[in-house]
């Protein structure tokens, strides 16, 4: 069975895009053919994080205005056989995603792939509520901080209720996976805590990315973060979080402060 | 513990609490107000819509602005009127 999963947060520069890419290249990599689908139009880098920019040539509004077919605008990642892309238009046309005309898209994209992962932009407008439109599972991405946590929830009241699924009066599986978390300002107090992040959304976790330079050297190079340092810490976090999606049970890691004694007293010292 | 401690003897404290707290009373209203339709905007409408049979207004110009307080709330209708509106009444009469 196809599952439909979107990657929201409502708020932008949390990591939607950074996390569509790590998740589709761990699902890939367990053997699942999965597709990546950019729903952010005008403003694509799906393709950048996923280092397939340049070979770009139809997008998902070209597929949904019936202009290209779909294997035409599909790109097959070059590291990972059962990894695709569906881009999103660079032309500034949000119109164009009609819900006719998507909900199509996704129905073809079932047929063909284990998971359909769908890229959302940032805010509440139509980019949004056509990524989640037709989702089955929904990853929501959430910064431990103010803002994010509160546009997250005003995100999962639209999964609550602007979903095909909600409106047929079904659920849509809802996950947090908390990104940009950092163990030291959470140890001071700065940060607001796992824990409550948790209560305040009521909606079960699916992992902890740690504040991490593998992120940016990954977007850097093109590569999603599961397979440009895999050992790294952000990679072992998001392929843990690809498994529990699976259904797998994985202990969860809460991302602690590794350093060394002769670090401990310096940081202290300029502190 | 150490940066506990730390902070007691530094005296400043972690500001995670108070987002916490800021967070739950600000979502437990937005989320009392999620589906209901937006009552400003039907005020607005149906004031303008009122003011609009006497007067002939500029729809921009009519402002509707509710400011929540721990006692009481206040409603505040601002409305532009041209100058010249009475004279326009006499005219029509």
């Amino acid at each position: 069975m196809a599952k439909v999963l979107v990657v929201t947060s409502g708020k932008g520069g949390v990591g939607k895009t950074t996390t569509t890419a790590a998740l589709g290249a761990a699902l890939a990599q367990r053997g699942d053919k999965v597709v990546v689908v950019d729903f952010d139009v005008g403003l694509r880098n799906l393709d950048l994080v996923m280092g397939a920019e340049r070979r770009v040539v139809f997008d998902l509004i070209n597929v949904v205005q019936g202009v290209a077919k779909l294997p035409q605008a599909l790109i097959r990642d070059k590291r990972l056989e059962n990894l695709w892309l569906l881009p999103a238009s660079q032309t500034r046309d949000k119109d164009a995603l009609t819900e006719e005309g998507v909900g199509k898209v996704i129905e073809d994209l079932r047929s063909r792939f284990d998971w359909v992962i769908c890229d959302s932009p940032a805010g509440i407008e139509r980019g949004a509520s056509m990524a989640m439109r037709f989702a089955d599972e929904a990853v929501i991405v959430t910064n431990p901080e103010v803002s994010s946590v509160r546009d997250s929830d005003r995100i999962i009241g639209m999964l609550d209720s602007k979903t095909v699924r909600a409106e047929k009066g079904e659920r849509v599986e809802k996950h947090i996976l908390i990104t940009r978390y950092d163990p030291s300002r959470a140890a001071r107090g700065e940060m607001l805590t796992i824990d409550d992040i948790l209560e305040i959304l009521a909606t079960p976790l699916l992992g902890i990315i740690p504040e991490s330079q593998d992120v940016l050297k990954a977007s850097n190079v093109g590569t999603p973060v599961t397979l440009s340092n895999t050992e790294g810490a952000p990679a072992r976090a998001y392929i843990d979080a690809a498994r529990r999606l699976c259904g797998d049970t994985v202990p969860m890691q809460v991302p602690s402060e590794r350093k060394g004694f002769m670090d401990r007293l310096l940081r202290r010292r300029a502190a | 513990m150490s940066m506990r401690l730390l902070r007691l003897l530094r005296g400043n404290k972690a500001s995670a609490p108070v987002a916490r707290e800021r967070l739950q009373i600000l979502l437990a209203h937005e989320r009392g107000q999620r589906g209901q339709p937006d009552l400003l905007g039907v005020l607005r409408e149906e004031i303008l819509a009122v003011v609009s049979r006497h007067v002939t207004l500029d729809p921009t110009k009519v402002i509707v602005r509710l400011d929540r307080g721990d006692e009481v709330s206040t409603l505040e209708v601002d409305i532009e009127v041209p100058n010249d509106f009475e004279r326009k009444r006499v005219a029509v009469a």
